[in-house]
């Protein structure tokens, strides 16, 4: 690993290397098939519509239970005769939508409350730090499970309560590298120039310190599907006739003793993408973060 | 130091206070329990004589004040379904839980920690790569799929072990493991980079160099170094004791605090939700405390700055 990026960061590449023999030096085998994982998650999820042979709500009452394998029901039928395979595609929609827009919000949430503690420090400061505590006292599935089971479950509000998920960490890591930038020359020498501060965070600040928010983005990805999954699993995430990865293993769990394929197929999409993640991630940290080299 | 000490038990107390106004103000925002308790067809007087004896038609901030000033009394309200003091319920199942979590605990600091330190002096050998593989396998997999798992392997197919229940010691094992498996990963991941950081230390090849067995450098200079980390993800481990088995004691029917959280929650009985949320962050918030002084002791570069 590290022997190939010397080579490739010293010197021009020779002309007659292909993309592909480029991209086989460059990553190990498995990220590659992280990657192709997580590629075919994503275009699972975008074309699911199109990709399903059945309904979710379809019920085949004649073959219920089938076990997989059955010609037109590949990965079996559940309980109420619906294709264990339709279902899953769309699961994997829901539980990808649902991660994908709160790693968006608890970033960009994060991150703007780092920025703002990290300008006008004092007061503020504090207040996030207080709210960063408060977050960290109180774990997030029980604190999800209480106020989910109070408002009731709708998409929305799992996607914003998701979306508070793990911003603590893009908080403290955007104060602390904004801190450290605001100290460097190139912050200074903008705000010399009369950027407003605005400018200088976005235009200037967030640049460079975005690979590092990538690579904890990559961390919270996997640790909110486990969570939307897990809430899900105790019946207070996604809501029937909306299914979920976690939703599929939660109701599969009644089956286990004939019919473990309803949770077992969800349960090794579930373990794949958050390992690909993984895999993907620890790389993208290892090729990104200075701090680590 | 003392200025160190009372800045972090102020912080602890805000934080707790904190998750009280949180818990207090959400559970009442956001919906009526009489309705829930009462069922949909019972008459308006009912509901009326139910929000009457509960408190429930005072203005939000007096049911808040009334809510702060029994807590320092130690009272948390009365469960409206048992009729029985909240923390009497909470503490009842408090023990229960604690069979659960604290084997689990004991099962991850012997095997993960271990582990984690074996692999990175012995790097790039096979035991580290499978540490690494067992690690990562540990922590991708969500508790209940473990869980199910396990049961179906267990209890299921090999028919050797109970699925569920509380009975004897038999009925914790899966469980337990179930628990530990994860915690197992990421403390073996996180001692193994901590090791591998201290070991590229200079400090540890000057111990080495001045002819140190590596039995002491390893005991004497690596390990209290690598401590660090290590105590943070411990403390973290420590303050979940008792929040971290809900999701598993609702796989395996165990009578614990997350059950009770959940049938709880589900039958909106505001006081027991809110005297959970309340010991739950308090373990957090001590066990947090306690990180941050150890820090003080184990780390030389803040023993001597106090």
């Amino acid at each position: 690993m590290s022997s190939a990026n010397l080579t490739d960061t010293q010197g021009p590449q020779p002309p007659a290397l292909g993309f592909m023999t480029r991209v086989r030096r460059e990553m190990p085998v498995s990220v590659g098939l992280g990657i192709a994982w997580l590629a075919a998650m994503v275009l699972v999820a975008i074309f699911a519509n199109w990709l399903r042979p059945y309904g979710i709500t379809s019920m085949d009452l004649l073959s219920r239970l089938s076990p997989p394998g059955t010609p037109g029901h590949w990965l079996g039928t559940d309980e109420l005769g619906r294709d264990v395979l339709s279902r899953l595609i769309q699961s994997i929609r829901v539980s990808l939508v649902i991660a994908f827009g709160a790693t968006i919000i608890s970033a960009v949430f994060g991150t703007t409350l780092g920025f703002l503690a990290a300008q006008f420090r004092g007061i503020v400061e504090h207040l996030v730090l207080v709210l960063a505590d408060f977050q960290a006292a109180l774990p997030f599935l029980i604190m999800s499970l209480a106020v989910l089971a109070f408002f009731g479950s709708s998409m929305v509000l799992l996607v914003c309560l998701m979306g508070f998920y793990g911003w603590e960490r893009y908080a403290r890591i955007a104060r602390g590298l904004a801190i450290s930038a605001g100290a460097q020359g190139y912050a200074a020498s903008v705000v010399q120039l009369g950027a407003t501060p605005a400018r200088v965070y976005f235009r200037h600040i967030l640049p460079n310190v975005a690979s590092t928010l990538i690579v904890s983005m990559t961390l919270t990805f996997p640790e909110i599907i486990l969570m939307e999954s897990g809430l899900s699993f105790l019946g207070l995430g996604v809501q029937p006739p909306e299914t979920s990865l976690g939703n599929m293993v939660g109701f599969g769990r009644e089956y286990l003793t004939n019919a473990p394929w309803i949770m077992l197929a969800p349960a090794a999409v579930i373990m794949l993408t958050t390992l690909s993640i993984s895999l993907v991630g620890d790389w993208l940290r290892d090729k990104l973060d200075p701090t680590i080299r | 130091m003392v200025r160190f000490v009372l800045t972090r038990l102020l912080r602890a107390l805000i934080t707790i206070a904190a998750v009280v106004t949180f818990a207090f103000v959400v559970l009442r925002m956001s919906g009526d329990p009489a309705q829930v308790m009462l069922g949909p067809d019972v008459p308006q007087e009912s509901v009326d004589a139910f929000r009457r004896a509960w408190g429930l038609d005072q203005p939000l901030w007096v049911q808040y004040f009334a809510y702060v000033k029994s807590i320092f009394t130690g009272d948390f309200g009365v469960s409206m379904r048992d009729k029985a003091p909240a923390i009497d319920l909470v503490l009842e199942r408090l023990p229960t839980t604690l069979q659960l979590t604290v084997p689990a605990l004991i099962l991850k600091l012997l095997i993960g920690i271990p582990a984690g330190v074996y692999a990175a002096l012995h790097r790039q050998s096979i035991t580290d790569r499978s540490v690494i593989l067992m690690s990562i396998l540990g922590f991708t997999i969500p508790s209940f799929v473990m869980g199910l798992i396990l049961v179906l392997i267990f209890s299921v197919t090999l028919g050797l072990l109970p699925s569920g229940g509380q009975g004897s010691w038999v009925h914790g094992i899966l469980p337990t493991l179930t628990m530990s498996i994860g915690g197992i990963g990421i403390l073996a991941r996180f001692s193994r980079s901590a090791m591998i950081e201290v070991m590229g230390q200079p400090f540890i090849r000057t111990a080495s160099a001045k002819g140190l067995k590596w039995r002491d450098v390893v005991w004497g200079h690596a390990l209290p170094n690598a401590a660090i980390p290590i105590v943070t993800i411990v403390g973290f481990m420590v303050g979940s004791l008792i929040a971290g088995a809900v999701v598993v004691e609702s796989i395996f029917s165990w009578p614990g605090i997350g059950r009770l959280l959940v049938v709880s929650v589900t039958n909106r009985d505001l006081a027991v939700v809110q005297c959970i949320l309340f010991v739950i962050a308090a373990a957090m918030v001590i066990s947090n405390l306690a990180v941050d002084l150890l820090y003080g002791w184990l780390d030389p570069r803040l023993r001597s700055a106090h």
